[in-house]
């Protein structure tokens, strides 16, 4: 099941390890993107850091870390084809895998149900 | 801005239901782009043609008081360090208006109309620009703010073929050319101009009509709209400034690289050298050169470099440049581009400077401008 957050982040949690992505609907308001820059594994950030950016042809956009933790693995493929963000948001193209520092922490975010509700 | 309630232009309604995403800009309410994107609205207008709604710029007609166009166009001259006298009727060119300091106040389109001349101006800047003129042209010319006209720009190798479904006259303007042009019975002026590089032309036309002519063109299987975001990736790539960001009250003509449109009669030893504002700055730097150049930047790597980046010679950030003025991703380009303002000694195209993205210093080299070739015909 993905948790949702404020910032238009997806998240799917596995044995303690984050897999994170930005919403569909996030691909689709920022559109075309034609650049991605990826934190490097082993970073650690705390939650709201800015941990990755996406550029459309406009403007350049953070992408923010969902939750406290150390990045364990990078989606080299969305760099190499930002394309794939706007053509899979919420599958393919995820962005990096995070190991929770706090793994309860995650009670605290959004249902899909609820994201819906906040971007209706 | 302020809090006033954004402005619609007369194609408001057809850019919502057209699906536009629709953003503030100079006080307007304009489409960013279409359901298409930017990037595909962008390579649009470089196979086919992009309809741009254009009209919150402004449109303004100068008669001189006396009648004749000559008084007129010598009064143009003092705001103006172009060449207007010696503009024949039916032709349009670039201009700008500076400050006693030699920076640039606007830029602009002027064409002379036979018995006035029609002047185009940047939406963010027209209530100034009008009033700057009327403030020192008043005791001779009179200005007539065409507010009831849209105006749309045809941009792109088949904009000759869409706009001579309404009007085949206009396959024989040439670059520049104006002209009265009747459009299934609706008078507009075409200029044979326009923002992207391309060949293609500019429609001025009556608001009420504005609707349905632009259905018109869209009707054509090659034309589609194109927003915003479209045009300032499209403007950059052919090298052309934008007001705000590329030139402004700070930067001189030549520091911008715009000596071109300042022709030999206004510079020293020209019949009509000088007269306007700021000549003593900008005669000199046209004899001597200024010490800074807008130049092309072409980022080595895959990140845009944006807007306000900081450009330095080395890649510690030791020696500071200037600044990126416009920046992002060119889509025919296909990678980052950019212009910005560098010392005379960085300016020459190949050498290697360094822009400050998010902490790091990314390795560019000065460009020639514009980095894509028009297609103007000339």
């Amino acid at each position: 099941m993905l948790k949702f957050t404020e910032e238009h982040e997806w998240l799917k949690i596995e044995g303690g390890v984050a897999t994170v992505g930005i919403t569909t609907h996030a691909a689709e308001q920022l559109g075309d993107l034609v650049y991605v820059e990826l934190p490097e594994v082993g970073a650690t950030f705390s939650k709201n850091d800015n941990a990755a950016t996406v550029e459309s042809v406009k403007a350049a956009s953070d992408v923010f870390c969902p939750l406290d933790g150390e990045i364990v693995e990078i989606n080299d493929a969305i760099v190499a084809h930002p394309e794939m963000v706007n053509a899979d948001a919420q599958g393919a193209a995820w962005f990096f895998k995070l190991k929770l520092a706090n793994p309860a922490d995650a009670d605290g975010l959004m249902d899909e149900d609820a994201y819906g509700r906040m971007i209706a | 801005m302020d809090d006033a309630p954004l402005l619609k232009t007369p194609l408001h309604a057809l850019h919502r239901q057209l699906g536009a995403r629709m953003v503030p800009f100079a006080g307007y309410d304009m489409p960013v782009q279409y359901p298409a994107g930017v990037l595909k609205e962008h390579l649009a207008t470089r196979s086919a043609c992009g309809l741009f709604d254009v009209s919150h710029m402004g449109q303004v007609a100068i008669r001189a008081k006396s009648g004749r166009i000559e008084d007129a166009a010598l009064a143009l001259e003092s705001l103006i360090p172009v060449d207007i006298l010696g503009l024949k009727p039916g032709r349009q060119r670039y201009g700008l208006f500076t400050n006693d300091e030699g920076g640039i106040l606007d830029d602009l389109m002027v064409a002379n109309r036979g018995d006035h001349f029609y002047m185009v101006v940047n939406a963010s800047c027209k209530d100034a620009d009008f009033q700057h003129m009327q403030e020192h042209l008043g005791d001779r010319c009179t200005f007539e703010i065409l507010a009831d006209r849209a105006l749309v720009a045809l941009q792109g190798p088949h904009a000759e073929q869409v706009l001579a479904e309404f009007c085949p006259e206009v396959t024989s303007m040439k670059f520049m050319d104006v002209e009265f042009d009747d459009l299934h019975d609706v008078d507009c002026i075409v200029s044979r101009s326009g923002y992207s590089g391309e060949d293609g032309f500019e429609v001025s036309i009556p608001s009420d009509k504005a609707e349905l002519v632009v259905k018109r063109m869209l009707d054509h299987p090659d034309c589609e709209p194109v927003g915003l975001g479209a045009r300032d990736s499209l403007r950059l790539e052919a090298g052309l400034c934008l007001y705000g960001n590329d030139i402004d009250t700070t930067t001189s003509p030549v520091e911008a690289g715009l000596e071109w449109a300042i022709q030999k009669v206004r510079r020293k030893g020209g019949a009509r050298a000088g007269g306007f504002p700021g000549a003593n700055r900008i005669l000199e730097e046209l004899e001597n050169g200024a010490s800074r150049r807008r130049v092309g930047i072409r980022p080595e790597g895959k990140a845009p470099v944006r807007a306000h980046a900081l450009l330095y010679g080395d890649e510690g950030g030791a020696t500071t440049l200037g600044e990126v003025t416009s920046g992002g991703f060119g889509p025919s380009v296909d990678g980052p581009v950019a212009m910005g303002y560098v010392p005379i000694s960085h300016a020459k195209a190949g050498t290697r400077i360094f822009a400050e993205v998010r902490g790091k210093f990314l390795p560019c080299t000065v460009a020639e401008l514009p980095f894509i070739k028009p297609t103007y015909k000339r």
